[in-house]
């Protein structure tokens, strides 16, 4: 069913399983037929998990989205809350419980907080009264959930905002309890690498709730040979570039939700003759994007100008495949054919699909503000005239392109400055003040706090240090058959992928000083394994190494993580985790505030 | 050599028995058992007697005194017993004692006499007395069951987490019933009583009458009934003598006899026969003795493993036996050696006469990181002995904060609290301290607390931000936020303010803060908008329409839709609006409106800072190619290709691009050389460039 998570170096099925039995477990505990009240942001992540079946095979019957007043009608014996655990909606649940109270024959309820149980909730329900109304009351410590087969989410939406901006570090105290999780089931890490404050604190945490857990030794095998946590803060350029990867790039541009995307429905219609295009179908088509499907791992990660020869070359094996059953003449023969009907059936099915995609895509790519904007990104990466006001950005704020656009170029144009000229600054703040409305200062400072939007302090520009030293833009970029990370950005390697590439050869020690320029302490710290389990690879083995994004990372990162992954040579092999799975747009709008 | 046969009596037809004395008791009593409240518990436990259990004099010589003996009648404790009058006693499944007065109130003692808790089994007792009571045990635990003064039942089926059920009434119950019992079925706990010939049956929800199956005819009232342990098993005995033995279900006859006695027996026990599977009722009079029987037992219970015979050991302090045991049978550390050292801990911190120090450090000697072992339980223990001290000295040793926090809450450290649940990480503990703090502060200290602990505050902020705004705003005021002030009230400028002049005097409020926190570009930002406001509301007043929150940008284009170009002017003056916006808001704006020949005087107002391919662009838009044409020939020779190719004229572009022999142009217009009369363009080019390429 999840057999993609299973590909990879660390099956990371044994992940899924592992949080399904405790759903299931704990769905047995409410005997008797059951609904479930939703937090609706939840029920993405949880498709992830377990489809609706598993839950009905559990007398699951009927399922609410949680909302104010009364819960709807249900002939059911146990209510069960699944929710995040957040003050407002245990209001929300308190409001559901006493209008039911008023109703009819009493039912039992429940409540599982995911990820995790909070006094603090707890306190609210007991202040509203309703806390003895659930018999029980348990946690579900859904932190990473499997994307695919080297790739975990938490998808926690606010976490970078929390993280870097109000100082609440609790999406770090989750991901530190699910790197504990993963080491429960994949063995202890033995060395952990970090950058960043809340790397830091991060690792902190981890060496901590292992002294909690002295006591049950772990004995499993370890099969990470080393963690890398890295703080969103420390690479804040790579997300506000366009991610130019075919999986970035839809991303970009319709935008992918917990491996889903919505896509507008009139590219996918069945050419039919004769039929006028009567019936257009109005409802977006949704697609999901993992590499269960054969075509999309191989393109994914490609540069979206070498997905279209890739397409053609599948669309002439896959008519030649068809072609065959001409040639197939006895019984055996026809029977052979007919084995493979289905697989080519579903080969092509997915051909057509993406081939319509990269339509869709194409249109935006091959326009000219697509071309404009990029180019202009494309200055601020190599460092051309970032310290001057940019007429591209200005003639955008002019006609009124959407704001997020806007912010994205800016705060681009600021980090590749280290900080931008305060003259230069104000003029943008003021121009986007004027255009878009004054209510947008809040979001400007939320940018400025975030370190995305600053000014220049002390007059120094710091990035063409990093960019050399990093080797952040490569002039000689192959988008067909790369050579390096940087075919993902078209010419800017990200720096993030950067850091984990140079940590894994020659070492950190390398780039002691720009480390020191980029933000936060950088650190190693090793969990010492019994004799027993201490690994010795065979020569030519390559390392595992997990690595984690603190505040969110980008497709086009995970491109090129994976295609360190693959080199012959490379010696690493990563599993990629993250609080959220974002791009540049979705990370601006979650700093933003809307005051009314 | 004696008989086998020698000593044994017949019973009944097919039965033999003998009597023989396992051991004597070593007390030494001196009332008759009669007179006193006895409680055995199971397994070979102790027996507690509270002698005098009625007397409510005051001269302490005939007060109640309570004795605990060992199975064997050792003494353990004898004290004097100064609360209420005891109903009933029992043992819990734990060994602890459980006293049931008739208040209600129920007084938990040790093994030893050590006074452990007390808890009440609710108010409505306090008025009404408790008649009766019987101690039970489940799955769960053990469970009290009462029986109140106003003849209903309550009952809890798990002392150690107590939850009050009261059951509901029994229909037309005048008086107590004549017997009854507490039973456990599926789980949960019911009641099970006897009104004249009636039984019922409760449960959390409803009262159902219930028949035996197979009940003798005749019976006009139960007199005594007995259910075994394992709750499968019950025993009724009518008014005529008769004995109804089956399961509790009442559902299966497994035996009947009659006894012709009719007297009601004082007590009704099931038992194991001997050797046999077989379980059988003992029923005693004053003076006689029955044993019915004839109800195979199938299963074996086990209950008694050998967790449960660890902590009979631990309970009777034996605890270097106990840790042979554990040795000898390599039970793992967290099972075995380790929660008998907790024990044992525990038993430690209860010694008065050793100072904290040395008790807290015997026990770390002892304990170290042994796995399985909480610090917090023991701590736990001494607080509850009243030595805070101490527990505070022992939570140090605790690894898990979680664990730490709530106890250190509960002995009022909550600063100590605080700081403990900050090194977790864990945010949620973090909260509950702070909520805690919230309440046992003054506001001062408690902000005060605040401040030395950054991490605390900024959660301490959020959740302000979301429940207490007004408690967020002091907080910026003490820490001289003038920043965070600042954008304080614009969120309030437009989230509480309804009127203008609310509005523009919080704005007023921000600027000020604006102006404290240094930042002149804030405050300067939001002086324009409180001029922005008020201009906007008198242009509703004067000409009608929404303005109010457009921003300025938008506020000048209404103006120009609406055709008041002179106000838009006056505006964008005012506020500065730079050229080159301006031009591309009036050239949008025109375009919208179609006002051509507004859009061209425009264009010639003077020279456009933003070229003229932007007016192509738009006419091209709007679908005006004659209008589109007029502005091609005023682009600048840099993008003039791109213009002609715009309105349509591949051939002058292509003349334009051979002109500037730029390559770039020249595959522009080529790849527009679609048209079927573009032929001869097409060669043109390639025509230039095959002369470029010689050159």
């Amino acid at each position: 069913m999840a057999a993609h998570l299973s590909y990879g170096r660390v099956n990371l099925n044994v992940l899924r399983e592992a949080v399904r039995r405790e759903l299931r477990e704990f769905l047995d505990k409410c005997a008797g037929s059951k609904a479930i009240v939703w937090d609706e942001y939840l029920t993405g992540p949880f498709g992830l998990i377990a489809q609706y079946s598993l839950l009905k095979e559990h007398e699951v019957e009927k399922m609410f989205t949680l909302k104010g007043s009364r819960l709807p009608a249900a002939d059911v014996k146990n209510i069960i809350f699944f929710v995040r655990p957040r003050l407002e909606l245990m209001d929300i649940i308190a409001e559901n419980v006493l209008s039911e109270d008023k109703r009819g024959p009493a039912r039992d309820f429940h409540i599982l907080f995911v990820p995790r149980r909070s006094l603090l909730c707890e306190q609210r329900l007991k202040d509203l009264g309703v806390l003895g109304s659930f018999i029980h009351r348990e946690e579900y410590s859904l932190d990473l959930i499997p994307f695919d087969g080297d790739l975990l989410s938490m998808e926690s939406e606010g976490a970078f905002k929390e993280c870097y901006l109000e100082s609440d570090q609790t999406s770090l105290y989750h991901a530190a309890k699910g790197l504990m999780t993963l080491q429960a089931l994949y063995g202890t890490i033995p060395q952990i690498f970090g950058k960043g404050e809340c790397a830091r604190q991060v690792a902190n945490m981890m060496i901590r709730m292992k002294r909690e857990f002295t006591g049950s030794q772990n004995s499993i095998f370890p099969v990470f040979d080393n963690l890398l946590l890295l703080d969103r803060n420390v690479d804040l350029l790579t997300p506000l570039a366009t991610q130019l990867t075919y999986e970035g790039l839809i991303d970009e541009i319709y935008g992918i939700q917990n491996s889903y995307v919505k896509l507008p429905p009139e590219k996918f219609v069945p050419k039919k003759q004769g039929d006028g295009g009567k019936d257009l179908p109005t409802e977006a088509k949704k697609l999901q994007l993992n590499s269960a499907e054969e075509l999309y791992a191989e393109i994914r990660d490609k540069n979206f100008n070498a997905v279209g020869s890739v397409l053609s070359k599948k669309a002439k094996v896959i008519s030649a495949a068809f072609e065959e059953r001409h040639n197939a003449k006895t019984v055996g023969e026809i029977k052979q054919f007919v084995s493979q009907l289905p697989h080519m059936q579903a080969a092509r099915g997915s051909l057509a699909n993406h081939t319509s995609i990269a339509e869709l895509i194409k249109d935006v790519t091959t326009s000219e503000d697509f071309f404009d904007k990029l180019t202009v990104e494309q200055e601020f990466m190599s460092g051309i005239d970032t310290d001057k006001v940019n007429s591209y950005i200005e003639d955008c704020i002019a006609q009124k392109h959407p704001l997020i656009k806007v912010l994205r170029l800016v705060c681009l144009q600021s980090v590749c400055n280290s900080g931008l000229k305060q003259k230069v600054l104000d003029y943008y703040k003021k121009e986007i003040l004027q255009t878009y409305g004054y209510e947008h200062i809040l979001t400007l400072y939320n940018l400025e706090k975030a370190g995305l939007l600053k000014p220049q302090t002390g007059g120094r520009n710091n990035y063409p240090t990093i960019r050399k030293t990093l080797r952040l833009w490569m002039d000689d970029v192959n988008e067909q058959n790369p050579t390096d990370i940087s075919y993902v950005y078209s010419g800017y390697a990200p720096l993030s992928v950067r850091l984990a590439q140079l940590l894994s050869r020659p070492g950190w020690r390398s780039i002691e000083e720009v480390l020191r320029i980029l933000p936060g302490p950088h650190f190693e710290e090793r969990q010492p394994l019994p004799t027993g389990l201490q690994k010795k690879r065979q020569p030519g083995e390559n390392r595992v190494t997990l690595i984690f994004f603190l505040g969110g990372v980008t497709f086009a990162e995970i491109a090129a993580l994976r295609f360190l992954s693959q080199l012959e040579d490379g010696g690493t092999e990563y599993v990629i985790a993250t609080t959220k799975l974002m791009n540049g747009a979705s990370w601006i709008e979650s700093l933003m505030e809307k005051p009314f | 050599m004696d008989c086998y046969t020698a000593n044994w009596n017949p019973l009944g037809d097919s039965a033999f028995y003998r009597k023989y004395e396992l051991y004597s008791m070593d007390w030494d009593l001196k009332e008759e058992l009669r007179d006193c409240l006895v409680a055995a518990a199971p397994y070979g436990g102790p027996i507690a007697l509270l002698r005098n259990p009625w007397r409510k004099e005051k001269a302490a010589s005939v007060r109640p005194v309570l004795e605990i003996y060992s199975a064997s009648g050792l003494p353990l404790a004898s004290l004097l017993w100064k609360s209420g009058t005891v109903v009933s006693l029992g043992w819990s499944a734990e060994e602890e004692l459980l006293c049931v007065q008739e208040d209600g109130g129920v007084l938990v003692y040790g093994l030893h006499g050590d006074f452990r808790r007390h808890f009440s089994m609710g108010n409505e007792v306090l008025q009404n007395r408790i008649l009766d009571a019987r101690i039970f045990h489940t799955e769960f635990g053990s469970g009290v069951a009462i029986l109140t003064g106003a003849h209903r039942f309550i009952l809890s089926a798990n002392v150690s987490d107590l939850k009050l059920r009261r059951m509901p009434e029994v229909p037309g119950l005048q008086g107590a019933p004549t017997c009854w019992t507490a039973l456990c079925q599926d789980r949960v706990a019911h009641i099970l009583l006897a009104v004249g010939p009636d039984l019922y049956l409760l449960d959390q929800s409803a009262c159902s009458a219930v028949t035996p199956f197979g009940l003798a005819p005749g019976v006009s009232s139960f007199l005594q009934m007995a259910v075994s342990f394992t709750y499968r098993h019950l025993a009724l005995f009518t008014d005529t003598g008769y004995i109804w033995m089956g399961t509790a279900s009442l559902k299966e006859k497994l035996c009947e006899f009659n006894c012709n006695i009719r007297a009601p027996p004082k007590q009704m026990v099931w038992c194991s026969r001997p050797r046999s599977k077989e379980r059988a009722v003992v029923v005693a009079w004053e003076r006689r003795l029955m044993v019915v029987g004839d109800a195979p037992e199938s299963i074996q219970y086990k209950q008694l493993t050998i967790q449960v015979l660890l902590d009979r050991l631990v309970l009777r302090r034996l605890y270097p036996l106990a840790i042979q045991i554990c040795e000898y049978l390599r039970l793992p550390e967290v099972q075995g050696v380790s929660r008998i050292l907790a024990h044992w801990a525990c038993y430690k911190v209860q010694q008065k006469d050793v100072s904290d120090e040395d008790v807290a450090r015997a026990i770390n000697q002892k304990l170290g990181d042994t796995p399985g072992v909480s610090y917090s339980d023991i701590a736990a223990r001494a607080y509850g002995c009243g030595r805070t001290e101490l527990a505070i000295k022992l939570l140090e040793y605790e690894p898990r904060s979680g664990e730490q926090v709530p106890l250190l809450l509960k002995m009022k450290r909550s600063k100590l609290a605080l700081s403990k649940a900050i090194e977790s990480g864990d945010t949620d503990l973090v909260f509950t301290v702070l909520l805690h703090l919230k309440n046992e502060l003054n506001r001062g200290d408690f902000f005060m607390t605040l401040r030395n602990q950054p991490m605390a505050l900024s959660l301490y902020r959020q959740f302000c931000k979301h429940q207490e705004l007004e408690t967020l705003k002091d907080l910026y005021n003490q820490d001289d936020n003038h920043q965070e002030l600042g954008s304080f009230h614009i969120r309030a400028s437009y989230a509480a303010e309804e009127r203008i002049e609310g509005r523009v005097a919080a704005l007023q409020t921000a600027a000020d803060a604006f102006y404290k926190a240094k930042n002149e570009f804030a405050a300067k930002a939001t002086e324009d908008q409180m001029r922005l406001l008020r201009l906007q509301r008198r242009l509703e007043d004067e000409l009608g329409g929404r303005f109010l929150d457009l921003s300025l940008h938008d506020t000048v284009t209404t103006l120009i839709l609406g055709g008041h170009n002179k106000r838009a002017e006056q505006l964008a003056r005012d506020f500065r609006i730079p050229d080159k916006r301006l031009w591309w808001l009036k050239l949008t704006a025109l375009a919208d409106l179609e006002d051509w020949e507004e859009l061209e005087k425009f264009s010639k107002s003077k020279k456009s800072p933003i070229g003229y391919l932007p007016f192509v662009e738009i006419c091209m838009k709007q679908h005006n190619k004659y209008e589109a044409k007029k502005y091609a020939s005023r682009v600048g020779p840099e993008q003039k290709v791109k213009a002609l190719l715009l309105v349509g004229d591949v051939a002058q572009a292509a003349d334009v691009a051979i002109e500037h022999r730029n390559e770039a142009e020249l595959s522009l217009v080529l790849s527009h050389c679609t048209g079927a009369t573009d032929g001869a363009t097409a060669d043109k080019i390639q025509r230039a460039r095959a002369q470029a390429q010689k050159k």
